[in-house]
């Protein structure tokens, strides 16, 4: 039966050609503007980490004086370097990183090339595996290198094959500026996004950092920092080491849930010591949420996004209420051979089939014609000079989207058409025509 | 003229007519916040700014040793201006729309405490240092007070601090209106504990490194200090002949790299700098204008669909009308009418939709309230398009002969 109606709607396509194509392209247009939207809001709400990001966590202390104090308002998103220190020192958690971005000059080892200025990202031993940063040649340095203040480095691969033509430069010598760092690892290709550990950085979509460095080395050799830097008590910017400012980000990775419990409650504890000592002024307010909690309390996604998700949402609405108009146009124009059919004996419900395979075949061509739209709309994102533009690729899941999308909103679109088309009386149809 | 016939039609088609307004009402719901989604994202890219920034050109060093500043700065302004077309150099921590921002929140009491935070007391402030004859190179138009003097410059000096070490500061005209209302803002002060700084000049509005909600109010919070030789002065501007451009930045570059071989050296011009800043807002602007417009086109389309349907099934009624002596341009009007009144109330309750659609996007995206303008102007809109869309159809439904009732039913 599935096959004769598919044959009957591929004639009544041959036959009303206009209508057909401006159907299929109402639709088209629809899901081609909707999907690529959805494409970026969905590339944008990424999980960066999946299958890791729930053991991950970001604790949040708020170690500030009492000016300007509201009781209710969230912890500062950063932490004291003293702060930082002393909670990795603590070990309390499977493992822990504690970390700040910078910019570091780097000198070329090749003459011809200028000094320019790279990425940096100062950190501790433990951020490698935890965020199972993938290494191309050599290793991460150790929590040892961290104790030792060893002038080594890990540089991307992108920087690799800048500076050392794509060779294992493990072992070269990195110049940033005066100080000499020892190449001890080369990352592979990564590209975490959005860039989940730093979003104080510019753009929550940046590249991962160039140049990895030990956090108290880069401090030790006097690298610039760079991020968002914020201090409290009358402190203007400068011993940053001992400032009352946060400008630190630090993770944990905690296995289970009762480990994230035992370390909730070590952070109420370190809390009220600090308390104890004078050092923390404010009443008790800690947080630990996980890696995507901590994405959708800082609003990752661009509002921008969701408003042209919202927009296209509006826009394939407008495009379905008109292919329902032309489809009921076009099946009451077939009253006459529906008139037939129903006289030779096809029920009502076989007519409604009829007419809803009929849409759906619409549909798939308008997904078909969709899927187009939506992978040129979807080029054009990535021609825009935002930082998320180059993640701006449909995949499998959002390709599936895509069809059963088209095909909903067709039969949905069909629904009234065909059921109106259905209601006429065989007898008064024959004896019109 | 025939208003009553034609909602007696209605009332018995009445599913092609709910769809007609049902696509008018959406349409005008979606066009009407589409297209001031636009409109907001044209205006800040249009947003004035009071320096010569078409006769400008930057070029940023960065990674210099900073104990050399006091030698290598006016060493390098004198090269810069011994290039040949160059009318002035001058040099300055930032420059509006670079992104590279730095900002401060001051008040306007004694006892306002050092933070970079906004509060309810605080305003945050863009800082501008620069060193002496800047602000002629850039242009800036001077509206009360004075520029700083020449003494104020060498000793103001920032280092690894936040503030510079200077007590005077001029301020463009819109933080003046914000800070002291109504008041003369010159030799007023303004205060991060233990720091503060006299008002002694207000210029016209500068915009920020960095825009802050794209209202246009904030965005001129800036303010400007007098800097000695000091590494915050990293950008070097130019002012030249606009034709010139090119040259001359090729020509800096190349001088400012052989100077400075181990710093890292970048060269625009103004302009580049200010396009770059909002190619993604223009990008996006762009493509809202294509949604609109393909949007529109839908419509239309379904319109001339529905309609010219409806015109096949009311052939016999029409040739009835013929024959009973309406003309041709009865029959035109009574279609333009029919479709005028249907996009009617389609506008009507899309104006409503339109409302409500902002109402939810001001709760949850800060935007403005949508202007009452945008109802009447996207009315108009359909309006056309849907007598556009209908004329088809119309014509086609005029030119039914009278002998077609006569053969019908």
């Amino acid at each position: 039966m599935f096959g004769y109606y598919l044959d009957l709607a591929l004639r009544s396509f041959s036959r009303h050609k206009a209508l057909t194509g401006l159907m299929v392209l109402a639709i088209a247009l629809g899901i081609g503007t909707s999907m690529t939207t959805l494409t970026v809001l969905h590339v944008l709400s990424n999980d960066p980490l999946p299958g890791r990001s729930q053991m991950l966590f970001y604790p949040q202390l708020d170690p500030q004086d009492l000016d300007g104090y509201r009781p209710g308002v969230e912890p500062p998103g950063q932490v004291t370097l003293i702060d930082g220190m002393n909670l990795l020192r603590a070990h309390r958690a499977e493992r822990q990183a504690l970390m700040t971005g910078g910019s570091v000059p780097v000198e070329p080892p090749r003459g011809d090339v200028d000094p320019f200025f790279a990425d940096a990202r100062y950190t501790t031993a433990d951020f490698f595996p935890m965020f199972e940063v993938p290494m191309r040649y050599g290793r991460a340095w150790s929590a040892a290198d961290d104790q030792a203040k060893a002038r080594v480095a890990v540089i991307s691969r992108s920087l690799n094959d800048r500076l050392f033509g794509g060779r294992d430069s493990t072992g070269q010598l990195l110049q940033l500026g005066d100080s000499a760092f020892r190449i001890v690892g080369v990352l592979d290709a990564w590209r975490p996004s959005p860039h989940f550990y730093d979003l104080h950085i510019a753009g929550s979509y940046a590249r991962a950092e160039d140049v990895f460095l030990p956090l108290q080395s880069a401090l030790d050799a006097k690298l610039a920092i760079n991020g968002s830097i914020s201090c409290w008590g009358g402190y203007a910017v400068g011993q940053l080491a001992t400032a009352p400012c946060v400008w630190l980000q630090f993770w944990v990775q905690l296995d289970d849930p009762a480990q994230a419990v035992g370390y909730r409650s070590f952070l109420e504890h370190y809390s009220q010591e600090q308390q104890a000592l004078g050092r923390f002024q404010r009443p008790l307010n800690v947080r630990l949420r996980n890696l995507m909690d901590w994405l959708g309390y800082q609003r990752v996604v661009p509002s921008d996004v969701r408003l042209q998700t919202w927009l296209a949402a509006g826009f394939l609405l407008v495009c379905l209420v008109n292919t329902v108009g032309l489809m009921l146009a076009k099946f009451m124009r077939r009253n006459d051979e529906l008139g037939v059919r129903r006289a030779l004996g096809a029920s009502k419900r076989a007519l409604f089939a009829q007419l809803l395979v009929e849409s759906g075949v619409i549909g798939l061509s308008g997904g078909l014609g969709g899927l187009l739209l939506a992978l040129g709309g979807l080029w054009l994102v990535r021609q825009r000079p935002t930082d998320y533009a180059a993640l701006a690729q449909l995949d499998a899941p959002m390709l599936l989207v895509t069809f059963a999308l088209a095909l909903g909103a067709s039969l949905t679109a069909g629904l009234l058409p065909a059921w109106r088309a259905c209601q006429i009386a065989p007898a008064l149809q024959l004896k019109e025509a | 003229m025939q208003i009553r016939p034609i909602l007696a039609t209605l009332r018995k088609h009445r599913i092609p007519a709910i769809l007609i307004v049902l696509e008018i009402a959406l349409a005008c719901a979606v066009l009407c916040n589409a297209v001031f989604m636009i409109s907001r994202r044209v205006a800040s890219i249009s947003l004035p700014n009071a320096i010569d920034e078409k006769e400008l050109i930057s070029v940023s060093m960065h990674g210099a040793d900073p104990t050399r500043a006091a030698a290598d700065i006016p060493r390098n302004l004198a090269a810069l201006q011994g290039i040949a077309g160059v009318q002035a150099a001058g040099v300055i921590s930032s420059l509006p729309l670079s992104t590279d921002n730095w900002g401060w929140s001051f008040g306007t009491q004694p006892d306002s405490v050092l933070e970079d935070r906004s509060s309810d007391q605080n305003t945050n402030v863009s800082l501008y240092m620069m060193a002496q004859g800047t602000e002629r190179v850039l242009g800036l138009r001077l509206r009360q007070g004075r520029f700083f003097n020449a003494d104020e410059y060498p000793g103001s000096l920032i280092g690894s601090g936040a503030l510079p070490s200077t007590h005077v500061t001029v301020i463009t005209e819109s933080l003046a209106k914000k800070l002291w209302p109504g008041q003369s803002p010159l030799g007023k002060t303004i205060y991060s504990k233990p720091a503060y700084f006299t008002v002694v000049g207000v210029v016209a509005d500068v915009l920020r490194p960095r825009l802050f909600g794209s209202d246009g109010l904030r965005s001129y919070h800036s303010s400007f200090f007098p800097m000695g030789p000091d590494q915050a002065l990293a950008n070097y501007v130019l002012r030249c002949p606009p034709a010139e451009r090119e040259r001359i930045l090729r020509e800096a570059v190349q001088k400012m790299q052989a100077l400075n071989p181990s710093a890292v050296i970048n060269g625009n011009t103004y302009e580049a700098i200010r396009n770059r800043y909002f190619a993604d807002t223009s990008s996006m602007a762009w493509m809202l204008v294509l949604v609109c417009a393909v949007m529109l086109a839908v419509t239309a389309v379904g319109i001339v669909g529905l309609s010219s349907f409806w015109v096949t099934q009311r052939r016999a009624q029409i040739g009835i009308r013929r024959a009973l002596g309406a003309t041709r341009g009865d029959i035109l009007r009574y279609f333009q009418l029919e479709n005028f009144l249907l996009v009617g109330i389609g506008i009507l309750l899309g104006m409503l939709l339109a409302y409500g659609i902002n109402l939810f996007l001001m709760a949850h995206y800060e935007l403005p309230r949508l202007p009452m303008l945008y109802l009447p102007a996207g009315a108009l809109a359909l309006w056309l398009i849907g007598q556009g869309a209908v004329l088809g159809p119309a014509q086609r439904a005029a030119a039914v002969p009278p002998v077609v009732a006569t053969r019908a039913a």
